[in-house]
Order: structure tokens, then C-alpha cells, then sequence
């Protein structure tokens, strides 16, 4: 018998061994799994901000030039129209090409006019509009570095690259050479991103328009969203009835939050555009269509807000004499709002980084110009951010990624107040 | 209000207020809605009734874009230089109908507010139960804003069923779901070889469910392990920590995934492959199934989250008296009783990668083959229905009809996975409760 006994210790000990191993491996497969989840989105953000970080600089070359009126064929008193028309490119051209008299070919003139960008001649005349007093004067201008240039500059492409594969080839290395050594470069930070449109250049493009044009999306989003929702969750927390159509409703609402947002673009394209004919690739369609994706968001945080405020609140207005009607909208909704507002920028912030529906509807056009209101044409921030990553250029997977960071930047800052709101309405 | 004072009123004035502004404005709102919505459409039928007879003899196609064009010229955005007389008269025709219709919306829309203004005036008296009145409006403002989400989900299916008809019609339904070839851009010209027979979508399914399964291959384990360890090992502050840092991946827009997976993982794993001496396209199902599955991995994670912390204590202390190890406890007897709702959240993620766009219109390839190998490139029924439609598109053919029909399938799919899923889980919650 107690021999036996020992027997079993023995095997229980040396089972126990085995047992522990497995908990110790078992434990070491969830860190491993936590880890894992760690390193995707470390990997990713790195990547991103790795890829993004030199879009927000730019750089400028200086040149000499001599903004002669008889190259660009105007008087010295020349008008505000007559000056819009010059013709300041080759003015530019020339410019170069005295800075660099040793260039002589066709072939290294051309690449000579490339290392600064298009968008030099606009601002020259811009500049020279603003201070007519400029004509007739010789004098070193800033001007904007084209892409290529820039990531020579930026220190991107090196020599270290066999020349046939990069677009920056030695020649206009040794210039860009002889600039910085003169003190003729300069990085700056990159206003252009800011406050330009689109653009196929990728040193002039900017996320400016497709800012804006989310901005209005967002508005026309939260102007219907946030009323129908707090409604229709008011509705059906505080007086439907328990019936099949009650019924009806929540189960359509739970389903629609599960619908993939494209299918909530088919409906925007054969509903709001072919048969009400609204405008295509407007904000006005694109806000309605992610107004009916937050939608079910929206409800259901509200609801829960709603369910959370104390009963005892309500039976303290109805006991005085208010009718339902007054007692949600005086006293409810005001102590459920905090929770409210919070589901309804989570709504928001799901709303800011959608794309897929907004294809559907046509908001992929190529946008320069600022829109001006919610039936102009426009694009998004995450859409502009795939047309730029469509584009094979160098210049325009940094802007995407800076892009990238702008728009995590904005969902940042909203999920933060989110947060802040939350946390003060637990507090009460 | 002879002598009684405010007391004498059934309510507040101010419902008196509200009445006669409900009155005057909503009618008049309703009306203003109508207008807007049925304008466009009479104003076309009457600038097209009074164009000439060859014109009116032309394809619909061609008489919307004749009309386009005379509409750009009223409103000052096509030149006169691309118009003949036929239409400039047409174009005065137009902006005389819509100058009207401007007048008369006006006057209609204004009449009917006055009009409803006043009889709500006329009705007030002390004894009017006002607020009732207002309350019961409201109730039905705030029950149609409700109503909303079943008129979204009616003008999902009725939008794409419709047109989904349509392009059944021109392809029988058979070719469709059995057919073993996708070549769209094939059927632009009717006379073309292989121009019928080219709209089959299985290997569209199989594109799909290939990422949808490499997707899930990372998401289940990671999520699940982590959901486990974070539920059933980490301390509280870990836990506090770690859990929103993982979701901040559910939050980043998937946008971001898709030029993650185009630009940086796509060619990592061709590189990869090519120095193992395997060929990979440059656009395989590997990459975008993988950050597919990245992105999955925190929603995976809190469903199962979830699902575990509902199991009750009692039967983990029962375990862990017994004298069963946590691993124990976790596999013999939380996984079991939990079993059913980690499918159902499984159920819940696959849904979301069949439906998930961008990261595969970025990442995933346009031609369709039918092949289950992971190193190659293969397409999904989202990204035919983004290439589909995206661009100029005419709206008769069946190759921009296709894509409402990819929607339809798309939407039942994904719909009684989630109807399945969402029985799953409440099933088990009840078993619990």
C-alpha cells in the first residue's frame, strides 16, 4: 500500500515535469503572438515614416538671373496682362545655360533645364508680378529643385547606383555638385505640400485639395450621420415598441454594420448618381454615402450611451410632469452626449480613412484646384493617397507616405479626443 | 387667454411655437425634396421632346450626351464652338425652363408653408393639446430616422439586384457561376472571339478565398494566442497597455495596408522567393493576403477576447482545483465551452476579407487565373467591381452591369456569413447568461 503510493508520487512528479514544459511553451506561444502583433506595427509605421520623413523638406537651387525685358518680349512698363504672358520658361532656360557656359550639346541642355521644375517659370512670374520693379534687374532667384535634383539633394540617389539605373545621371551630379559648394542649394520645409492641388510634377504636387475636399466630405458625413443616428438610436432605446418591426429594424442595422463598404459605393453610383443624377465625384455624394457606412456606428454607441444614463434620472422628470419627449431631450441626451460624441467621431475617423466606396462614385479624378464647395469636384485624402501610390515615380511614393502620415496624424488627434472624452465621462 | 393667464393653456406656448413651424415647415421641406429629385428628369423629357425628329431618333446613349452638352453650354462651361443651332436654341430653351421651374419652386414651396403656418394658427386655442401634438411628430421624425437603415439596406439590394437582372439577361446565370473564365475587356465589341462565355467567376471566387485563407492564416493564431495570453496571463497593467497599442492596427485606414502591401511586402517576398530560387509575382496573393491578415489580427483578437472572458470563473477555479495546469484549463476546458464563438468571430473576420478592397486593388493582381497557388498573382471580386467601374464607363454593357452582379454575390456572401455568425455568438452568450 504504501509502497503504491509512492509509485503514484513518483509518476505524478515525473508527469508534472512534462506538464510544466508545456505551460512554460504554451505561455511562451502567447508572448510570441503579442510580439508578433507588436512587430507588424512597428514594421509598419516605421515604413511609412522611414518613406515619408524627406517628403517634408524640399529643396531650392539658386540662380542668376537676368529678367531681361527684351528676352521675354515685353516693355519695361509693362502691364500686369503683357507680364502674365512672358515667356519666362526660356528665360530660365538661358539663365542656366549662362550659369553653365561649358554645355554645349542638345542632350546636356536638356538634362541642365531639368534640374529645376516646372513650376520655377509660375513662380517668377508670380514674383515678378507682385514686384514689376524687378524687370530690367539681375539677380539670384530661389528656385524650386525638380524631383530628380532633389533626391540627389535629399541624398537618396548616390553614385554608389550603376548611372543607367537612376535618372539622375553623373553630369548633372557634378552640377548639383558645383551648386551646393557654392552655397546656390537649400532645404526648406515643404509648404508646397500643403497648399498645392494635385499635380503631375511630384515636387509641386500637394495634399491640399484632396484636404479639403475630406474636410467637405466629412461635414456633409457628420451633418446627416450625427442627427440620424442620435434619433434613431433615441427612437429605439426610449419608445419602440417590442414588435416585428422594431425587430426588423435593429436586425438591418446590425447587418448594414457589417455590409462591405464598397456595396455602400454600388448603392451611392445606381442610387445618388444615376437615378437622383446628383453630381458625380462631388463631396455631396460621397458625405451621404459614408454617412449611411457610419450610420450603424453611430447607433449603436449611442444606444449604449443612451442605456447607460441612470433610470433614476428619468423617473426624476417624468415624476415632476415631463412628458417622454422632454424628459429624453432635457435630461437624457445632455448626460449621454460625452458617450455620444465619442462613438460619433470613432464614426468619423472610420469615415475619414474610407476610399473604396468613394471609387465607386468617381471621386478618383485628378484634382489641381482647391474645391470650393460640396458639388465641386473633388478627391480625398485616402484617395490621393492611392492615386500617388499608383505612380511609379520616386518623388510621389515619398509624398504618398507623407500623405500617409498626414491622415494618420488626423485619425490620431480624433481617437485622442475620443479617448479624452470617454475618460471625462467615466470620471462622472 | 380671457382672464386664466398662462395657466389656462393645455401647454407651454412655446408648442404652440413648435406646431405652427412643424406645420409651415415640413410639408414644405417634403416638397422641396420632391422638386429637387424629379427636376433634372422632367426638364431633360422637355428639351428632348422639343429637339428635332432625326435627333430624337438616336440612342438613348447618344441623346444623353447631345443633351450633356447643351446643358454644359447654359451653364457656361462647354464653348458655343462645339454646339450646333439646333442646340443652342435647345440650350435658351433649357435655361428658360429651369429659370421658370426656379420661379415656380419658389412660389409652390413658399404657398405651401404659408399655407400650413396657417392652419396650425388657425386650430390654436387654450384648449389644443400642443405638446402632445409636437410630441407625436417628433415621435414619427425620430421613428423614420430609424426606418433609415432598413430603406439603406432595401436600396442595396434593389440597386444592385436591378441591374445584376440586367446583366443576366445577357449572360445566363449558369455561365456566370460556373464559368471557369474572366476576361471582361473581351466583350467590348459583340463580334469578338470568346466574347460570350468570358464572365465566369470562379476564378474570381477562388482569387478571393485563396487571400481570404492566407489572411486568416495569420490572424487566427496570432490573434487567438494573444487574446488568450492577454485574457488569461498578462497582468492588468500589461493588458492596459498592450491591447489598445494592437488595435491602433484595426484603426490604421486600409489604404495604408495596400500601399504597405504594393510597395514594401509584395517585393520583400518576391526577393525572398527569387533567393530560394522560387518564382513570385510581383503582385502575389502572399503579400496582400498576409497584410490582409495583419490587419484582421486585433479584431480577431477581441472578438475571441471576449468570448473567453464571458466562459464563467467557476469552471476555470473548478479546473485549476483539480489541479490542472493553465495550459490545461485553457485547452480541455475554456477552448471547448468557447469554441462556438471563436468560430463565429472566425465566421465575422472572413466576412471582412472577402469584402476588404483597397489593400487588394492594390495589391492583388487584374488578371484571373484560376490557380491556388499563393505565389501567384490572382484577382478578387472586389477589385473586378473597383476596375469595372472605375473610369469612363458606359452604363448598358454587360461588362459595367458584371460588376453589380459581383456586387450582389458579394453582398449575400458576406451578409449570411455575418447572419451565421451573429447566431453563433448569441447562441453561445445565452448558454452563458
Amino acid at each position: 500500500m504504501t509502497k503504491d503510493r509512492f509509485k503514484n508520487t513518483a509518476l505524478i512528479q515525473a508527469s508534472l515535469k512534462k506538464r510544466y514544459a508545456r505551460e512554460r511553451r504554451f505561455q511562451m506561444y502567447g508572448k510570441l503572438a503579442v510580439l508578433a502583433g507588436f512587430v507588424f506595427l512597428f514594421v509598419l509605421l516605421f515604413d511609412i515614416v522611414s518613406k515619408g520623413t524627406p517628403a517634408f523638406t524640399q529643396q531650392h537651387i539658386s540662380i542668376a538671373v537676368n529678367i531681361d525685358v527684351d528676352a521675354l518680349g515685353v516693355s519695361s512698363t509693362a502691364s500686369q496682362d503683357e507680364i502674365s504672358k512672358a515667356d519666362f520658361s526660356s528665360l530660365i532656360k538661358s539663365s542656366l545655360r549662362e550659369m553653365f557656359p561649358d554645355v554645349k550639346s542638345r542632350g546636356d541642355k536638356r538634362q541642365l533645364y531639368r534640374l529645376v521644375s516646372i513650376g520655377a517659370e509660375y513662380d517668377l512670374r508670380d514674383k515678378v508680378l507682385a514686384d514689376p520693379t524687378l524687370l530690367g534687374k539681375k539677380q539670384d532667384i530661389w528656385m524650386l529643385a525638380h524631383s530628380q535634383a532633389a533626391s540627389y539633394l535629399k541624398g537618396q540617389i548616390t553614385r554608389v547606383i550603376p548611372e543607367a539605373e537612376r535618372k539622375v545621371k553623373n553630369q548633372q551630379m557634378d552640377w548639383l555638385d558645383r551648386l551646393r559648394e557654392q552655397g546656390r542649394t537649400k532645404s526648406s520645409f515643404n509648404t508646397t505640400f500643403f497648399t498645392y492641388g494635385d499635380s503631375r510634377e511630384p515636387e509641386l504636387a500637394g495634399i491640399r485639395a484632396a484636404l479639403q475636399g475630406s474636410l467637405f466630405t466629412l461635414m456633409v458625413t457628420f451633418a446627416l450621420a450625427f442627427p440620424i443616428g442620435v434619433f434613431a438610436a433615441v427612437y429605439l432605446e426610449e419608445f419602440a415598441p417590442r414588435n416585428r418591426l422594431t425587430d426588423l429594424i435593429e436586425i438591418n442595422i446590425n447587418n448594414l454594420a457589417a455590409v462591405p463598404s464598397i456595396v455602400f459605393g454600388l448603392l451611392g453610383l445606381a442610387v445618388f448618381i444615376n437615378f437622383f443624377e446628383l453630381p458625380r465625384s462631388a463631396p455631396l455624394v460621397g458625405g451621404i454615402v459614408l454617412s449611411l457606412m457610419t450610420l450603424p456606428t453611430i447607433i449603436i454607441t449611442s444606444r449604449a450611451a443612451i442605456q447607460a444614463v441612470s433610470p433614476s434620472i428619468r423617473e426624476a422628470a417624468l415624476g415632476v410632469g415631463a412628458s417622454k419627449l422632454q424628459t429624453v431631450f432635457h435630461h437624457v441626451l445632455p448626460v449621454a452626449m460625452p458617450g455620444i460624441l465619442t462613438g460619433s467621431i470613432i464614426g468619423m475617423a472610420q469615415a475619414l480613412g474610407e476610399s473604396a466606396p468613394l471609387l465607386m462614385i468617381g471621386m478618383v479624378a485628378f484634382i489641381m484646384d482647391v474645391p470650393g464647395g460640396v458639388t465641386d469636384s473633388s478627391t480625398v485624402l485616402p484617395v490621393q493617397i492611392y492615386l500617388w501610390a499608383d505612380s511609379p515615380e520616386r518623388g510621389f511614393t515619398e509624398k504618398t507616405s507623407a500623405a500617409i502620415m498626414v491622415l494618420m496624424g488626423f485619425l490620431i488627434l480624433m481617437n485622442a479626443l475620443a479617448i479624452i472624452l470617454r475618460k471625462r465621462f467615466e470620471l462622472k | 387667454m380671457a382672464g386664466g393667464g398662462l395657466g389656462s393653456l393645455n401647454s407651454l406656448p412655446k408648442h404652440y411655437g413648435y406646431m405652427a413651424a412643424l406645420w409651415a415647415g415640413l410639408p414644405a421641406f417634403f416638397l422641396f425634396l420632391a422638386w429637387l429629385a424629379l427636376e433634372g428628369h422632367y426638364i431633360q423629357s422637355m428639351v428632348v421632346g422639343s429637339l428635332p425628329a432625326e435627333i430624337q431618333a438616336m440612342s438613348d446613349d447618344e441623346i444623353g450626351l447631345y443633351y450633356n452638352q447643351l446643358v454644359g453650354y447654359a451653364q457656361g462651361s462647354v464653348d458655343r464652338s462645339m454646339l450646333n443651332e439646333d442646340q443652342i436654341a435647345a440650350a435658351n430653351n433649357y435655361q428658360q425652363l429651369v429659370a421658370k421651374g426656379q420661379a415656380m419652386k419658389f412660389l409652390l414651396v413658399g404657398s405651401l408653408a404659408v399655407l400650413g403656418g396657417m392652419l396650425a394658427t388657425i386650430r390654436v386655442s387654450p384648449e389644443l393639446r400642443a405638446r402632445n401634438h409636437v410630441e407625436n411628430i417628433f415621435k414619427w421624425i425620430l421613428f423614420s430616422c430609424s426606418f433609415i437603415a432598413v430603406l439603406t439596406t432595401l436600396g442595396i439590394v434593389l440597386s444592385v439586384l436591378f441591374e445584376a437582372i440586367r446583366f443576366f439577361q445577357v449572360i445566363t446565370i449558369s455561365d456566370f457561376l460556373l464559368g471557369l473564365q474572366w476576361s471582361p475587356q473581351m466583350a467590348i465589341r459583340a463580334d469578338q472571339v470568346g466574347a460570350s462565355g468570358s464572365f465566369g467567376f470562379v476564378p474570381l471566387l477562388v482569387g478571393t478565398l485563396l487571400i481570404s485563407f492566407v489572411a486568416m492564416f495569420i490572424a487566427v493564431p496570432i490573434g487567438l494566442m494573444s487574446a488568450i495570453y492577454l485574457s488569461e496571463y498578462a497582468s492588468r497593467r500589461f493588458r492596459a497597455i498592450t491591447k489598445p497599442v494592437l488595435e491602433i492596427l484595426a484603426g490604421v485606414p486600409t489604404v495604408v495596408y495596400g500601399f504597405f502591401a504594393a510597395l514594401t511586402v509584395a517585393p520583400f517576398i518576391r526577393d525572398l522567393g527569387e533567393s530560394l530560387g522560387l518564382t513570385v509575382a510581383s503582385e502575389s496573393a502572399l503579400a496582400a493576403g498576409l497584410v490582409m491578415g495583419i490587419m484582421i489580427i486585433p479584431f480577431v483578437m477581441s472578438l475571441s477576447d471576449d468570448i473567453i472572458s464571458a466562459v464563467p470563473d467557476s469552471m476555470r477555479e473548478a479546473s485549476l482545483g483539480m489541479g490542472a495546469t493553465m495550459n490545461e484549463t485553457i485547452r480541455k476546458v475554456l477552448m471547448p465551452a468557447a469554441l462556438p464563438g471563436i468560430v463565429g468571430g472566425i465566421l465575422l473576420a472572413v466576412s471582412r476579407a472577402i469584402g476588404e478592397t483597397m489593400i487588394v486593388v492594390m495589391a492583388a493582381g487584374l488578371s484571373a487565373k484560376l490557380t491556388v497557388n499563393p505565389l501567384e498573382a490572382v484577382t478578387t471580386i472586389t477589385v473586378q467591381i473597383v476596375t469595372l467601374l472605375v473610369g469612363d464607363q458606359e452604363f448598358d454593357s454587360p461588362k459595367t452591369l458584371a460588376a453589380f452582379a459581383l456586387g450582389l454575390v458579394l453582398f449575400f456572401v458576406t451578409l449570411s456569413l455575418n447572419v451565421i455568425a451573429l447566431y453563433v455568438v448569441r447562441k453561445y452568450r445565452e448558454q452563458y447568461d
